[in-house]
C-alpha cells in the first residue's frame, strides 16, 4: 500500500511491476490514469497548474487508502498524484488496486478516485486564451461520493 | 498559530502562510477576527460556503473549536484527480 505525491511523471508499467514484484497470489489489477485534457467547458486549455497542501495531502490519501482496505480485500494498492505545471496530454494521477478477484479491484479503484477528487487537498488552475482560472468543484463529484456512504 | 492559504484564498489574501496571535475559540471566531482586520481578508472570507477548513491538517467544520491548534488552513473545495 503506498501513496506518492510528486512533480515528476510516472511510468505505468514500472509502477505495475513494483506492485506485483515477488508475488503470485494477485488475481486482478485495476488501474486508472487521469490525464490533462486540452479542453474544458469548450475552452482551450494550454496548461494546468496543480497546487496541493504538502503534509495534509499525503495524510488524506493514506486515510482514503486505509478506508478502501477496510471495505475490500486488497492485496496491494497505489496512489500517485502529481502537482505543479502540467501540459495537455500529461498524466495527473494513477490509482492501482490489486485483489484476488476483479470486482473488489474495480470497486476499490473507483472508490479511491471518487474520494481523492474531493477529499484530497489539490486545486487545479486552468490556463486558457481568456486567462487563468481556478477550477470549481463539481456537484457530480459530491454525488459520486454519496454512493459509497452506507 | 500558523495560518495557511491555498488556491484563490491564497491569492486574495496575498500570502501563503503567516503566524498570528489570536484568542479565537473557534474557526468561525478566527474568521470574524481576520475579516475585521483588513479588507483582503474580508474579501477572501465573504462567502464561507465556498471555504473549507483544516485544523492541524484534518478537515474540520467552521464551528470547530481551535483549542491548541498549531496550524489552520483555509482553501476552496478541493479539485484533485
Amino acid at each position: 500500500m503506498s501513496v506518492r505525491v510528486q512533480a515528476k511523471d510516472f511510468d505505468l508499467a514500472t509502477e505495475l511491476a513494483g506492485l506485483t514484484a515477488g508475488r503470485t497470489d494477485i488475481g486482478a489489477i485495476v488501474t486508472f490514469t487521469g490525464l490533462v485534457r486540452d479542453i474544458a467547458k469548450s475552452e482551450a486549455v494550454s496548461e494546468m497548474e496543480l497546487e496541493h497542501y504538502p503534509g495534509m495531502t499525503e495524510r488524506a490519501l493514506a486515510g482514503i487508502e486505509r478506508e478502501a482496505r477496510t471495505r475490500w480485500p486488497l492485496q496491494a494498492s497505489l496512489i500517485v498524484h502529481r502537482y505543479g505545471s502540467l501540459q495537455p496530454g500529461e498524466q495527473i494521477v494513477l490509482v492501482a488496486t490489486a485483489s484476488p478477484h476483479r470486482q473488489a479491484a474495480f470497486e476499490a479503484a473507483e472508490f479511491l478516485m471518487d474520494y481523492l477528487k474531493s477529499r484530497a487537498p489539490f486545486w487545479k488552475k486552468e490556463h486558457t486564451p481568456k486567462g487563468a482560472h481556478w477550477v470549481d468543484a463539481r456537484e457530480t463529484d459530491e454525488d459520486a461520493l454519496a454512493r459509497w456512504s452506507d | 498559530m500558523q495560518l495557511v492559504y491555498f488556491a484563490w484564498v491564497r491569492e486574495r489574501i496575498g500570502e501563503a502562510r503567516e503566524t498570528i496571535e489570536s484568542e479565537a475559540k473557534t474557526v468561525a471566531d478566527l474568521v470574524a477576527e481576520l475579516r475585521a482586520r483588513e479588507p483582503r481578508y474580508d474579501l477572501a472570507f465573504s462567502d464561507m460556503s465556498a471555504i473549507r477548513v483544516a485544523i492541524d491538517q484534518e478537515l474540520s467544520d467552521l464551528d470547530a473549536p481551535l483549542n491548541g491548534a498549531r496550524e489552520v488552513a483555509f482553501f476552496p473545495p478541493m479539485t484533485g484527480g
